[in-house]
């Protein structure tokens, strides 16, 4: 493969009249081996390089971090303020479901959570912990993970942030088909799960085919899905109106989305699902920095444009069918978590893992606000998602609005 | 460095959206190492052929083969090393900054684990200094003005480091001044890099300026190729626009210089004034 590669460029002439001074080098990047050959800026190991390359005094540059080892050929952008916003959603997440656990009719302290959780304390305390209020905290992590990376797919792949799974139709479906088993009397262990995931994937399907024009673009996805989202709602709405009152009271449960009563028995699919669509979500992202720019431009940069998108859909679409089929589609998640971990981590795309941890983090201090509010009481937490998550994202676009750099 | 010039070629091409046929059965040679021009009406097939030209359109019948092998038979990765395409008017993401996008234009050099190589950084800084974007490399892209955007995106096809360069229309909704910066780089990346450029215009005299071989497409048809002096003439511009006017020659560049005659004006007019004036 031949290639001309434009490194000779710095000794060219000097481009005065674009205003630019040839010979400008930033100073970062260097080689990782001590003993390269020194250009007079190599900067040695991991080098942290922050490249001059400020603007001119008006906006408050961000740095531009790279880094780059020798041994194995790895490199890359270091975003420091992103890192440290996962740290920081890892964190707090971690605290909410230790706080979740320790929380109930039969109080636990936060450090004997902690310990029980590595195996040591009373047996009480650990069966308590361990078989009863664990599996529901790890279901709410789970879902949480699941739900705000589904949404970070969908959203950067249609670039639009209301293109979220909860939006477009796939929970809808869901429900439709979860509701129809309640009434018609199909569903019965398993069950609920099972409609839930059939439900969502043909959905899924339905908006896929009825959008796809010679390939399918975003926003043919979005306007579909708007549409096939109502039928569905409709659809459900018409099922709970015919079924008994108590059927529609056990379909309005499951609607809401909640955690209420899980066991290892919901975490174990879900965890083997995750498994595998997480990285290939993480993966998948890297293709998605093209596919941001527009289908053209993505395809030009080597981009299969629609084997991605595909991959994309069906990974997002995964990760969303299988988070409502064990918690039912709480509300809010998938929408608001990318973009509240987008404006935390000031990135211009919803950034995966920071979607996750926000979708969990956002559903595990929900499901702990819903137990505890009414006391006696456990409201589903679908409940409380909108109404914590909402304030969330506004405070987030009123602010980033202040900062002028608002969206 | 060993370098083989690209070999850019259509054979027996027709294109179609649906079932309009828009070009039909068209040969073209780009020649290598040179700006061409492709030229033409509203409608003319001329945005529809850079595309196939780009692999972004199959043909409907006939090929766009790049040295010797068909388009639809390279692979994608390959192809973009080989190949980088501007299209009209493209968007970047709200926030995205002027460095991630040039960074962008790597992709096809970069791996999952791979994303900024010695050959990423020279390519990225480089691309930034050669568009007059290096102070500016930390600005999001959607604040910058409509001259500084585009060379924004110019910098991401040209840290893409392809050999060949097709741009759709570069200079549209650009202010005159910014026009003429724009192709001055797309000169300055054709002679300093020896990089084969394709570009669809929209202003034959700056077709005429800029590029050493002009395509004159109308009804999907190439109906004139050559230097611009060559193909640009009065009965051209008629046939192909459907436009009355006279050539000069630009006093600056030396290549023809359209002037449009329209329905009322007339040299006639002007040899009357000059009459009454005398």
């Amino acid at each position: 493969m031949v290639r001309r590669s434009p490194d000779t460029r710095p000794d060219t002439p000097s481009d005065a009249h674009l205003g630019a001074p040839a010979d400008i080098r930033p100073d970062g990047p260097a080689d990782a081996r001590p003993d390269a050959p020194a250009e007079g800026r190599s900067r040695g190991f991991l080098n942290l390089g922050k490249a001059r390359l400020r603007s001119g005094g008006t906006a408050p540059a961000p740095s531009h971090r790279t880094f780059r080892l020798a041994a194995p050929p790895v490199s890359g952008i270091l975003r420091p303020r992103l890192i440290a916003v996962c740290a920081a959603l890892a964190v707090a997440t971690f605290l909410i479901l230790c706080w979740g656990v320790s929380t109930g009719d039969y109080p636990i302290g936060l450090t004997a959570v902690m310990k029980a959780l590595v195996g040591s304390g009373d047996p009480g305390t650990l069966l308590v912990v361990r078989e009863l209020r664990l599996p529901r905290a790890v279901v709410g992590l789970l879902v949480g993970v699941a739900f705000g990376i589904s949404g970070a797919l969908f959203q950067t792949m249609t670039r639009n942030p209301l293109a979220s799974p909860d939006m477009i139709g796939i929970t809808e479906g869901a429900g439709t088909a979860v509701v129809a088993g309640i009434v018609f009397g199909w569903s019965g262990g398993l069950g609920t799960q099972t409609f839930g995931l059939i439900g969502a994937l043909a959905t899924a399907l339905l908006v896929y085919v009825l959008a796809w024009k010679r390939g399918t673009t975003g926003y043919r996805i979005v306007l579909v899905g708007i549409g096939v989202s109502w039928i569905c709602t409709s659809a459900t709405d018409y099922l709970v109106a015919r079924g008994g009152q108590f059927q529609a009271q056990a379909a309005l449960g499951w609607l809401v989305g909640n955690l209420n009563g899980r066991t290892w028995d919901q975490v174990v699919p879900l965890t083997v699902v995750m498994v595998v669509l997480v990285p290939a979500a993480l993966m998948l992202s890297r293709l998605m920095r093209t596919l941001q720019l527009g289908d053209d431009v993505a395809a030009g940069l080597g981009t299969p444009v629609q084997p991605v998108r595909l991959a994309l859909l069906l990974t997002g679409v995964g990760l969303i069918a299988f988070g409502t089929a064990a918690a039912g589609p709480i509300a809010f998640v998938a929408l608001a978590a990318p973009q509240i971990a987008q404006r935390l981590a000031r990135t211009a795309w919803p950034p995966p893992i920071a979607s996750g941890l926000a979708g969990a983090m956002v559903v595990l201090a929900s499901d702990l606000i819903a137990r505890t509010m009414i006391s006696g009481t456990e409201l589903p937490v679908g409940i409380v998602t909108g109404v914590l998550g909402a304030p969330i994202l506004l405070w987030l676009l009123i602010r980033a609005n202040r900062a002028g750099s608002g969206g | 460095m060993s370098t083989i010039d690209p070999d850019l070629r259509a054979s027996g091409l027709s294109l179609a959206y649906d079932n309009r046929l828009v070009v039909e059965n068209l040969d073209l040679v780009v020649p290598p190492g040179r700006i061409t021009a492709i030229v033409g009406a509203n409608a003319c097939g001329k945005s529809t052929l850079l595309r196939a030209l780009a692999r972004l359109l199959a043909p409907r019948q006939g090929s766009v083969q790049l040295d010797g092998r068909a388009l639809q038979s390279i692979p994608t990765r390959e192809l973009a090393r080989r190949l980088g395409i501007l299209p009209q008017g493209p968007v970047a993401p709200e926030g995205l900054t002027v460095i991630d996008l040039v960074n962008r234009g790597r992709s096809p050099h970069q791996t999952w684990w791979r994303q900024w190589s010695k050959a990423d950084e020279q390519a990225v800084h480089g691309a930034l200094a050669a568009t007059g974007m290096t102070d500016l490399a930390n600005r999001a892209v959607d604040e910058l003005s409509g001259g500084q955007r585009q060379r924004a995106w110019i910098a991401m096809a040209v840290a893409q480091g392809t050999p060949v360069l097709l741009l759709d229309e570069p200079t549209t909704y650009l202010d005159l001044a910014h026009q003429i910066d724009v192709l001055d780089l797309v000169t300055d990346l054709n002679r300093r890099e020896n990089r084969t450029i394709v570009m669809v215009l929209h202003d034959l005299n700056q077709a005429c300026r800029y590029a050493d071989h002009v395509i004159a497409m109308k009804s999907g048809r190439i109906v004139a190729e050559g230097a611009p002096a060559e193909v640009i003439t009065a009965r051209s511009v008629e046939e192909i626009f459907n436009l009355r006017c006279q050539i000069a020659t630009d006093p600056v560049s030396g290549t023809p210089l359209i002037i449009p005659m329209g329905r009322h004006h007339d040299v006639s007019d002007v040899q009357a004034v000059a009459g009454t004036a005398g």
